[in-house]
This record gives C-alpha cells, structure tokens and sequence, in this order.
C-alpha cells in the first residue's frame, strides 16, 4: 500500500439505500482510510465520474462498486461507459448484485468488470463479502491513482 | 457464497518463472479452503498455448482464473496480458497481476488493458503467503467466476 495517507476514494453505484447504509457500515471499519460516495442511479454515477454539474469538485474514485439493476440507466450501461471511456477505464470495477444470473456474470466479464460479486440476502453473509472486497482490493491490491 | 457450490476443482494457471515465487504460491493455494488445481506455465509462450491449447496442451483445461507475472521470459507478461484481453474466447477469464515490479507506468498501463487486479508481491515471505491468501479467498471465495 502506498496511499500515504490519503484515503481511498470509493463510488458505490446503489439504489437500495438498505445495502448501501450496510456498506457503508463495512468500509467505517475497515483498516484503510477511505472515503464512500454514493450514487443511487446510473445517470448520477456517470454525472459524478465525469464530473458534471454538481460533481464537478468530487475526487476521481480509485475503486467503484457497481450494482447492475439500476433506474435511469443500467448498470451494465454503466460498466460499458465506463470501460470504454479513456479517462476512467482504468478504474477497478466491481459488480455486486443479487443477480445470480449466469448470463450478468458472463457478460459484465466481456464488458470488463474487474470482478462479479453477489451479494448474500442474510445480513452476516453481507458484511463478510463486503470485508472480503476491502481486504483485497483496498489492502492487497494496488490501486491505480492517476 | 456459490462458488463453494462447483462440484469441479478451480483451474488456476499461475504463470510465473521464479521457482521459489511459484513454490510458495501453490504452497498456499494448496491449503486453500476450495478445491482448486494450480497449473504452472513458465513463459509467457507456454502461457498462451496452455489457454489455446496449443500442440502438446491439447488436453490442457480451461482456467477460471489466471496469476500473471509481469517478467517473464520468452513473451513478457505485459503482452499476455493484452493478448488475453483482446482474444474473444479469452477475455472473460479474470487475470489477476502478481508481480515484483513497483513501476506506475506498469500498474497504469495493466488496468488500461485490463488486468482484473494489480498486486505487487511482497518481498517477505509471511506478506507473500498473505497476499495469495488474500487472492485465493476473495476470487475463490466470494468472487463468481465467469
């Protein structure tokens, strides 16, 4: 890790204000600094990692945590803008969603998810898989801040 | 989590050229709660026609997911890894970045071509081990692979 210092910055795109509370509650203590935005639709989350309008100050997040049924615009239009968007597909994505759906796995690989992760219905299983990504991805992993 | 539902072991090809690195990487996996079988590729050649099944690897099986050293004799790692992502019967298949080099330009440039994880190996052993295990828990564990 060499963030030195400065927190991780992390979208979560999330229209279930339950799952994200609970998120949120995950990453408050977890053994990295970090910083959670959230975005409840994906119109709002292209808005903020394009900095526009209201988001025009936010940071570039270092991670995005990618819900896929979501209003406006999905979130495997998401994932393919992102991804195919120079300034921001370099940016670590991963899926979680309670799609179990065999073609959303298959495909948010070909659109170039980082990573596919369900996320349980029992609240324990929740917060285990939620530590699982910070572990990795915020002490293991390093993150690309350009 | 689903993944502990496959009745098949995880393939994993580790493609890596240091004996010892890759000793204590199947060492670790090895222990690993899900069963999973560790194929070794010792270049970047060897590496392409394992997942091609090229020649003698006409038999090889399919990996779910893919450790890549960056240093690798006879085709780089670097180019692998854009060969993998740009091959359509490939690119789903997660490739994690396991590597010695602390370089920006590298990390950079392996999200751009879609590495699925950038790691850099710790130089002490304990770290190492717990940096695989922290690898194998979260995409054998939690992740569902494609």
């Amino acid at each position: 890790m060499d963030t030195g210092g400065v927190p991780i910055e992390i979208l979560l795109v999330e229209d279930n204000p339950g799952d994200a509370r609970l998120t949120r509650e995950a990453l408050r203590d977890a053994k990295v600094r970090n910083n959670l935005h959230v975005a409840a639709d994906g119109v709002e989350a292209l808005a903020f990692l394009r900095r526009q309008g209201t988001h025009a100050a936010v940071p570039m997040p270092d991670l995005i945590l990618l819900d896929l049924n979501l209003p406006k615009k999905d979130g495997r239009e998401v994932l393919e803008d992102i991804k195919q968007d120079d300034q921001l597909r370099h940016i670590p994505v991963v899926i979680l969603t309670t799609s179990q759906a065999e073609r959303d796995i298959a495909e948010s690989y070909r659109l170039r998810a980082n990573a596919y992760v369900t996320k349980p219905v029992d609240l324990e299983q929740f917060l285990k898989v939620v530590q699982s990504i910070e572990h990795f991805w915020l002490e293991i992993v390093k993150l690309s801040k350009i | 989590m689903s993944p502990g539902a496959r009745a098949a072991p995880i393939e994993v090809l580790l493609v890596e050229d240091n004996p010892d690195d890759a000793a204590l990487t199947v060492r670790a996996l090895e222990r690993a709660k899900l069963r999973n079988r560790v194929r070794l590729a010792v270049s970047g050649v060897e590496a392409l026609a394992i997942l091609r099944r090229e020649g003698q690897y006409g038999g090889a099986a399919r990996p779910d997911l893919i450790l890549l050293d960056l240093d690798l004799p006879a085709k780089d790692g670097r180019e692998v890894l854009v060969e993998i992502k740009a091959d359509d019967d490939l690119r789903h298949i997660p490739v994690v970045v396991v590597t010695g080099s602390q370089a920006p330009a590298d990390l950079v440039q392996s999200y751009r071509q879609h590495a699925n994880a950038y790691v850099t190996k710790p130089v002490d052993t304990k770290a190492f081990l717990e940096a695989v295990n922290s690898i194998e828990q979260f995409w054998l564990q939690i992740v569902r692979l494609p």
